[in-house]
């Protein structure tokens, strides 16, 4: 295993930050000779990448703070405009400087005014002579923001003539993100996914405290076993073995079993976690439903969860609205002639028939029709006669809004609108019975 | 927001143009304002009404929801070290409000729920609509103003210079958001304890802020994902719950959010009252009374829950449109000034003129009802104002415990036809009303069918219905009941009686059973069994089954004296609104066709004798519009602009020169040529054509022939 080791830190922070970080041992030491010394000037840019939850994040979090390295983390999607952006990192500087709570609002229109003050900021801080790290999380969200900000973010060490190194996050490759031309290529750094034993060791550490490491260690084995197939992410396997524990411990708590008997355990929780892989982990059942069943003891059974209500009650003409849309969707406008004018009573049957020859339509999904040949179709599968009174058009407007057709184009009203539907055969079947 | 609402009603203020508007119909009557007084204080009475009822049916929901947000606080609250908190990942409690399609009703819903929780839990309460939020940023502006003004409305005066912030200096941005989270609930916590009891006793300690999202299908993606994933990461430091408006099904949400998002959620499901639900209560409520002395015909009543049923599916829509019909009703009818509680009946009917009284004798019952009297009194009724207002009291009384009496039957009958196999005459008791109201329902092969049914019930279900029965008709107010109430009691006891007499009977079938074990010669067990057979066939009613006939002819016989349908009760007229054609109008309007009207027929609107013209003849009278409409609808999808200008000219041109010089007819006239472009951008402009892209002097029809 290699120990962190680094001239420029004292060994015990080294070593805390060791016990900090499982299983990323290398990337830190890595990190850390690419950061140097303090004083030492730094690579202008990283770029970090990986999977969710491969600890990203979290280990350049700690890093920075074990190692006490001035540093500025900010998250790209909540300052969601540049402004924004720019101002929380330049007040995040400002607030960890001064010990005066109140900060003066900064203002920063723009990128050349935010190179003027944090260069003011870092003098003012007296950093000159230290590396200023910038993170910033979910970095891919930059590329929604003006065109100057990432290759300047890029080029921040040139562009401010300091010792600033700006580490980015993301979880895309960095590939998606150059820009065509005149852009620096920061040095990218790529973290794998926790493997099973990772994943095995990073969980069973943090064990609860009236249990021991061994007990725990066991029920994460399960649940693993269980969840891997699925889910990787660290946190939601997280969440999910302290969701579970309690009722592993059930037997242990009742006296039925012993720590030590991991077979009847083992018994007792799979199908319990099975359950909760097809509810909560689907967010089928919210968590606090969940917990309050385990409190009671009941059956998951007896809790409906989200997708059992996929019924939605129309109104009559709103219903045949929608399955004209349907069939107008799926159909070819030639055969509309075929099924609406020679056999006139005789639809459901035509319907039938329709479906079986054109399965390949479902699979190229709805193509647009215009409203003519929805009210066209309309006219011909109710049965009585229709007035295209205002009700009727303000219901396919209302159709749009519920998302159960939606809109192709966004043309004028006037100019014969076209529209899709976008519900499903099932769906479609629910409303016709 | 759709299934649009139409503003139908008319909104009277009490101001006297609006009592100038009633009395300019018919100066001759004084009573205008009368009406409109009466009409007012009527409709502000049902108004509490229907706002009491669906605030009780709301109750049930908003219980819920309040329950679910404490508990989902009540975590927040105490900040336990526990290994379980530390270990579990916050997700933001989130409710999916299930409301269903009806998104007009939903407003009113939110608005309780609102108050609601304002009350009870929590002043932070922000309603976001999507149509606000196109994005992100728009989102947290929206809800920061939001958040900021409730805060001023709770510590009204105390401190202004602390939201004098004006809200552009604002930096819209969670952190923001979270500062003023903490400042609002430091200074709730250092308020003095008296102090707090008295303001915020309402409230919990760090009261959870609350953002509802009304519709949460026309929020686009990114905006909600954005907001959830930012408002998670500060889920420690600023208490937030989600209140997502759902139209149509809780997919949604998975269709709206990915996993790695809906996975930051704890989502809980609450359903609303389906809408037809909430229907069958306001018309029990407010149809079925006695309350009210203003009634609904049959024919407006169906208009009004078709419009209910194919269209739109909301309830607010339909209180609406009986609001339409009672200003419709005492506008249009001179003598609705009659319909009102029956403690003023007396004076009213005293203060009468001459003029009404003479409208009373016009009305249509009323005379019929004159033919129907001996001739004295025909002429007394005809000829004294005074006997005339005392006969038109007692009527008018007769005409109120019919209704008394009427409801209760009705209800009566709906016990029974609401439980037979197929439902012949409805399953909801609105369908029987109208049923009933239409015409003599007994004459019908429904209420046939559903009699024959009800012969085939069971005893059990029978005993039932027949105490329902009698419930409903001890709690009705009408006099009229106690017979029929202890015909209802005889019957009871009646069938217990049965009960006993069932043993005996059973005896004897067993014995006669026991007969037919003992033979086990072949030719005699045939024997048997074919005289067994017989007598089944041709044995006598049993008993139960004589009163079961006897329990439905009762019945039978209380249906044809009290349901007679409205319209034939004398003085109808003056309490039950009918005119459905105006209300249809009103409230189910067709654009389209009016339009094709207009342009086809300009007589129609216009009512000028030059227009009147026969079938498909194209007047040169006409306006130029319909001229060239009229062209256009000769035409194929693709129209020449230089074909129709000819045929426009000829059209004009015919009735001024029939004979003019043909040599000129070459060449059309600049003011023809210009009026014809004139008219053509018109029509584009109602959306009847569109230039054509295929070839350039050509245009492109936008509708078929006919609407």
């Amino acid at each position: 295993m290699p120990n962190l080791e680094h001239p420029a830190y004292p060994a015990a922070a080294l070593l805390h930050l060791e016990s900090l970080v499982p299983c990323r041992e290398s990337q830190v030491s890595l990190l850390l000779s690419i950061f140097g010394e303090r004083q030492q000037f730094s690579v202008p840019s990283i770029f970090i990448y990986g999977h969710t939850s491969s600890g990203k994040t979290y280990v350049l979090q700690t890093l920075l703070n074990t190692l006490q390295l001035p540093h500025v983390f900010v998250n790209c999607v909540e300052y969601f405009t540049s402004r924004l952006l720019l101002e929380e990192i330049l007040i995040q500087l400002q607030s960890c400087s001064s010990e005066t709570e109140l900060t003066s609002h900064v203002s920063c229109e723009n990128f050349n005014d935010f190179i003027r003050l944090l260069k003011q900021a870092i003098v003012s801080r007296e950093l000159q002579d230290q590396t200023l790290y910038i993170v910033l999380d979910r970095a891919e969200q930059l590329r929604e923001m003006e065109a100057n900000i990432l290759p300047a973010f890029l080029r921040l060490q040139e562009l401010t003539d300091s010792n600033v190194t700006v580490v980015l996050l993301s979880e895309i490759v960095w590939e998606l993100f150059r820009p065509n031309v005149g852009c620096f290529d920061p040095l990218t750094l790529y973290f794998p996914d926790y493997s099973i034993g990772h994943l095995q060791k990073i969980l069973s550490q943090n064990h609860p405290p009236e249990y021991t490491a061994d007990f725990y260690a066991a029920y994460i084995n399960i649940l693993l076993g269980v969840f891997y197939m699925v889910c990787r992410d660290l946190k939601e396997l997280r969440h999910l073995a302290a969701l579970n524990f309690s009722k592993y411990c059930e037997p242990v708590v009742r006296g039925e079993a012993n720590e030590r008997d991991t077979r009847k355990l083992w018994k007792n929780i799979e199908p319990h976690l099975k359950k909760a892989m097809q509810t909560v982990y689907l967010r089928e059942i919210s968590s606090s439903q969940w917990e309050r069943l385990q409190h009671d003891g009941g059956e998951p059974g007896q809790l409906k969860g989200l997708s059992a209500h996929t019924h939605v009650e129309l109104p009559y003409y709103s219903k045949f609205l929608l399955i004209a849309a349907y069939i107008a969707s799926y159909n070819p406008v030639r055969t509309d002639k075929r099924f609406f004018l020679k056999h006139h009573g005789k639809i459901r049957k035509t319907n039938f028939l329709k479906k079986h020859e054109k399965t390949s339509n479902h699979l190229l999904g709805p193509k647009p029709f215009p409203l003519d040949r929805l009210l066209a179709i309309l006219y011909s599968i109710v049965d009585n006669r229709i007035a295209p009174t205002a009700n009727i058009f303000s219901q396919i407007t209302s159709l749009v809004t519920l998302q159960l057709l939606s809109m192709v184009g966004q043309n004028d009203q006037l100019d014969g609108p076209r529209y899709k539907c976008t519900v499903s055969l099932d769906f479609i079947r629910a409303i016709a019975r | 927001g759709c299934f649009v609402f139409k503003p139908s009603a008319k909104k009277r203020r009490l101001s006297q143009t609006t009592v100038q508007d009633f009395r300019n119909e018919d100066s001759d009557l004084g009573d205008a304002e009368l009406r409109f007084i009466t009409c007012q204080s009527l409709w502000n009475q049902i108004k509490l009404e229907t706002e009491k009822i669906q605030e009780d049916l709301n109750k049930q929901l908003l219980d819920n929801l309040v329950n679910f947000l404490s508990r989902s606080h009540s975590k927040f609250q105490d900040k336990t070290t526990e290994w379980t908190c530390q270990m579990k990942f916050r997700e933001i409690p989130t409710a999916a409000l299930v409301l269903g399609v009806n998104v007009t009703d939903h407003d009113l819903i939110f608005r309780n729920l609102s108050d609601f929780l304002q009350n009870n839990i929590t002043p932070y309460i922000a309603l976001l609509e999507a149509k606000d939020c196109p994005g992100i940023k728009n989102l947290m502006q929206k809800l920061m103003g939001q958040l900021l003004n409730c805060s001023t409305d709770v510590d009204s005066l105390e401190d202004e210079d602390y939201v004098q912030v004006s809200q552009k200096r604002i930096r819209c941005s969670m952190s923001s958001l979270i500062k003023w989270y903490e400042s609002v609930a430091k200074k709730a916590d250092s308020e003095t304890p008296s102090k707090k009891r008295s303001a915020s006793s309402r409230h919990w300690q760090s009261p959870p802020v609350v953002v509802i999202l009304k519709d949460m299908e026309s929020f686009t993606t990114k905006v909600l994902q954005d907001f959830i994933v930012i408002s998670s990461q500060h889920i420690h430091e600023f208490p937030l719950v989600l209140i997502f408006g759902i139209a149509t099904s809780p997919m949604i949400i998975h269709r709206l959010l990915p996993h790695s998002v809906s996975s930051l959620l704890c989502i809980e499901l609450f359903q609303s009252l389906s809408c037809k639900e909430h229907l069958a209560t306001i018309i029990d409520k407010l149809l079925l009374t006695t309350q009210f002395p203003f009634k609904l015909g049959g024919k407006v009543l169906q208009v009004l829950i078709n419009i209910f049923l194919y269209h739109d599916f909301s309830v607010q829509n339909f209180i609406k449109g009986f609001q339409l019909c009672i200003v419709e009703h005492f506008f249009s009818q001179p003598l609705s000034v009659l319909c009102c509680q029956p403690v003023d009946l007396e004076k009213r009917i005293h203060s009468l003129c001459h003029e009404q009284c003479e409208s009373i004798r016009r009305l249509p019952s009323f005379r019929s009802y004159v033919e129907k009297q001996v001739s004295e009194k025909q002429v007394a009724l005809l000829t004294t104002d005074n006997f005339l207002k005392e006969e038109t009291q007692k009527l008018l009384e007769d005409l109120r415990v019919y209704h008394e009496n009427y409801v209760s039957v009705l209800r009566c009958l709906h016990v029974f036809t609401s439980s037979l196999p197929k439902y012949p005459l409805g399953k909801q008791i609105r369908e029987l009303h109208c049923a009933c109201l239409e015409n003599q329902v007994w004459e019908t092969e429904e209420y046939e069918s559903s009699l024959q049914l009800a012969r085939m019930l069971n005893k059990c279900d029978l005993v039932t219905m027949l105490q329902q029965c009698l419930e409903i008709l001890l709690s009705s107010s009408g006099k009229e009941f106690d017979k029929t109430v202890e015909k209802l009691k005889e019957f009871l006891t009646q069938f217990q009686n049965l009960e006993a007499e069932a043993f005996q009977e059973r005896d004897v079938s067993i014995s006669s059973q026991k007969e037919l074990q003992k033979k086990t010669d072949l030719y005699h067990l045939q024997k048997t069994l074919l005289e067994l057979k017989d007598s089944r066939r041709s044995k006598k009613l049993t008993k139960f089954e004589m009163l079961r006939f006897e329990v439905v002819d009762f019945i039978d016989s209380l249906v044809r004296k009290y349901l007679i349908p409205a319209d034939q009760k004398t003085l109808h007229e003056i309490v039950y609104f009918n005119t459905a054609t105006i209300l249809r109008g009103h409230l189910n309007a067709a654009p389209r066709t009016a339009l094709h009207t207009a342009l086809n027929n300009p007589h129609w609107y216009l009512k000028n004798q030059a227009l009147k013209c026969d079938g498909g003849s194209i007047s040169n009278k006409a306006p130029d519009i319909c001229i060239v409409y009229k062209l256009h609808l000769e035409c194929g999808r693709l129209i020449n602009l230089v074909d129709w200008l000819e045929a426009f000219s000829t059209v004009v041109m015919a009735a001024e020169e029939p004979n003019a010089d043909t040599a000129s007819s070459d060449q059309v006239d600049d003011i023809i040529h210009a009026r014809f472009i004139q008219a053509v951008s018109e029509l584009e402009l109602l959306g009847f054509i569109k230039p054509s892209k295929q070839k350039t002097d050509h245009v492109a029809r936008l509708t078929w022939g006919g609407c």
